[in-house]
């Protein structure tokens, strides 16, 4: 379970994050949605140190993340893994080099210990035939799972996720989701997702925040969000056709 | 002036941060393997093209320029090697690797800043600025002398095939003559630990503006092509105050 308190951000006088308090809770999938711009990617690196918050609070399970000794923080980090928008594999490495990247970082275990587990990690993504490859040589889909894998390398407890879906179709986003998904439920982490997939949201959204220019605007679950009438949440949501359709149908159907 | 000395500071910062001990040795000689290796493959063949390429060049200007019966014809070789001792390998040398090697690191660094890669190695608790760093600091400390001493050795052959080549002024003798003549082992080191800090200067002041490239792409090649011209500005200056300091 990760808290987070009263998180403010600003860049230059910009305020970014106003006040952000949220919850985010063991073996769900917890969804940071909002438009782009609004300040996801910076809250979601507040949380996980790459940026630090002018003032709030982060709770890792009651584990003060802002001040903590530098040898809790190396076994706190021990348990985080990120995925990024971009799948920032390493160039330079193969797939298989990437996933053990993390596992070289921390893990005392043999070398061969270290491929095996690697090994096994690419075969949970289904990349078992790929870790010879160089990110350049696969598709973007593979990449993400490629990058999954790398995340989840080290058994994280907190796994942070940045658009996972960002550039890939429809069915390739469905096939993400529903890995980090089931990941999520197997391992019980605590995982945050970025997203402004509506798709993801109506998918795997087990606890879902709404923030908009840097404000909370909403906190709920995948039921609730069609049905709220937070003005803000319903301008988002139903800005595509489809879901305006649905909530027309659900609204009939009420009626009826 | 105040984003000179902010840049300044901010460099100063950054080496400080990369230039310590690696936490994990193994993995820091992975990457200076690495390096070096790069290095090598990429730059020796460049090296050895040019040098023996501007060795003869240099012979055959110099003997089309002292025609005159009053100089001796050795001085033809004596010329030659002094200018490649002394300035041709090692400044001019590092000149070009400047352009060759430092754009490569600035946008190797620079791409992946923007792909997050880096941030991907800060989130493991790892330090990025001395994993990424610090290898290709010390890697061209280690190899640009390497590639030096080849420059030197194959633009003097330069010059020597120059005097079996020409049909008058410079014979062979005179130029081997010249060669030899007044020969100051130290012009070597003075070369070698020019070098040395010239691949400091390269390395790091092209990691500097890899490492905190803001954007995308566009903004990538544009930090490549400043390290080049930053880089090529100190390896001059610290040209002429390393002369100044160690030869007169
Ligand atoms: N390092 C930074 N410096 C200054 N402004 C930034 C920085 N990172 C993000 N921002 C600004 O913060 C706002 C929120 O960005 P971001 O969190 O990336 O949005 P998104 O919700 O699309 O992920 C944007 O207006 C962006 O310009
Ligand atoms: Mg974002």
């Amino acid at each position: 379970m990760i808290e987070v308190k009263n998180i403010t951000k600003t860049f230059d006088g910009r305020i970014v994050l106003n006040n952000i308090s949220a919850l985010f809770e063991d073996g769900k999938a917890n969804l940071i949605i909002g438009r782009s711009g609004s300040g996801k990617t910076v809250l979601i690196k507040n949380i996980i140190g790459l940026m630090t918050p002018d003032s709030g609070e982060i709770l890792y399970d009651g584990r003060n993340f802002l001040n903590m000794s530098k040898s809790d923080l190396k076994l706190l980090r021990r348990e985080m893994g990120m995925l990024f928008q971009g799948s920032a594999l390493f160039d330079s490495m193969t797939v298989l080099e990437n996933v053990m990247f993390p596992l070289d970082v921390f893990s005392k275990d043999s070398a061969r210990e270290r491929r095996k587990r690697a090994e096994f990690c690419l075969d949970r993504v289904n990349l078992s035939d790929s870790g010879h490859l160089y990110p350049s040589e696969i598709s973007g889909g593979m990449m993400k799972r490629a990058a999954i894998a790398r995340a989840i390398a080290l058994q994280p407890k907190y796994l942070f996720c940045d658009e996972p879906n960002s550039g890939l179709d429809p069915k390739t986003s469905l096939i993400i989701d529903d890995l980090i998904y089931s990941i999520t439920k197997e391992y019980k982490m605590t995982t945050v997702i970025n997203t402004h997939d509506m798709n993801s949201v109506m998918n795997i959204g087990d606890n879902i925040i709404f923030i908009k220019e840097g404000i909370m605007e909403w906190q709920g679950d995948k039921h609730q969000v069609i049905t709220s009438n937070n003005k803000a949440l319903n301008d988002f949501i139903f800005a595509s056709d489809l879901f305006r359709k649905v909530k027309e149908m659900e609204n009939n159907q009420e009626e009826g | 002036m105040y984003k000179a000395l902010h840049r300044v500071g901010e460099y100063t910062l950054l080496m400080k941060k990369s230039i310590t001990l690696p936490d994990r040795w193994n993995m820091f000689f992975k990457q200076l393997i690495r390096e070096i290796y790069k290095l090598g493959v990429d730059s020796l063949w460049i090296v050895i093209i040019i040098s023996i390429f501007i060795g003869t060049v240099i012979a055959i200007q110099i003997s089309l320029n002292i025609s005159s019966p009053l100089i001796p014809k050795f001085t033809i070789g004596y010329t030659t090697r002094e200018i490649i001792l002394l300035e041709f390998s090692s400044s001019i040398m590092c000149l070009i690797l400047a352009g060759k090697v430092g754009s490569n690191i600035a946008s190797e660094i620079g791409t992946m800043r923007v792909t997050e890669q880096i941030d991907a190695i800060e989130i493991m608790g790892v330090n990025s600025a001395n994993y990424l760093i610090f290898p290709k600091i010390t890697g061209l400390m280690l190899f640009i002398p390497v590639l030096v001493i080849f420059s030197m050795f194959t633009g003097i052959l330069g010059g020597i095939a120059a005097s079996y080549l020409a049909k008058d002024g410079m014979t062979p003798a005179s130029f081997e003559y010249g060669l030899q003549f007044y020969f100051n082992s130290f012009y070597i080191w003075y070369s070698i630990i020019k070098s040395i800090i010239y691949a400091f200067i390269i390395s790091s002041i092209a990691a500097y503006f890899g490492y905190y490239v803001k954007g995308g792409a566009l903004e990538v090649g544009k930090a490549s092509t400043n390290a080049v011209v930053m880089s090529s500005v100190m390896i001059l200056l610290a040209d002429v105050i390393l002369t100044h300091l160690m030869l007169t």
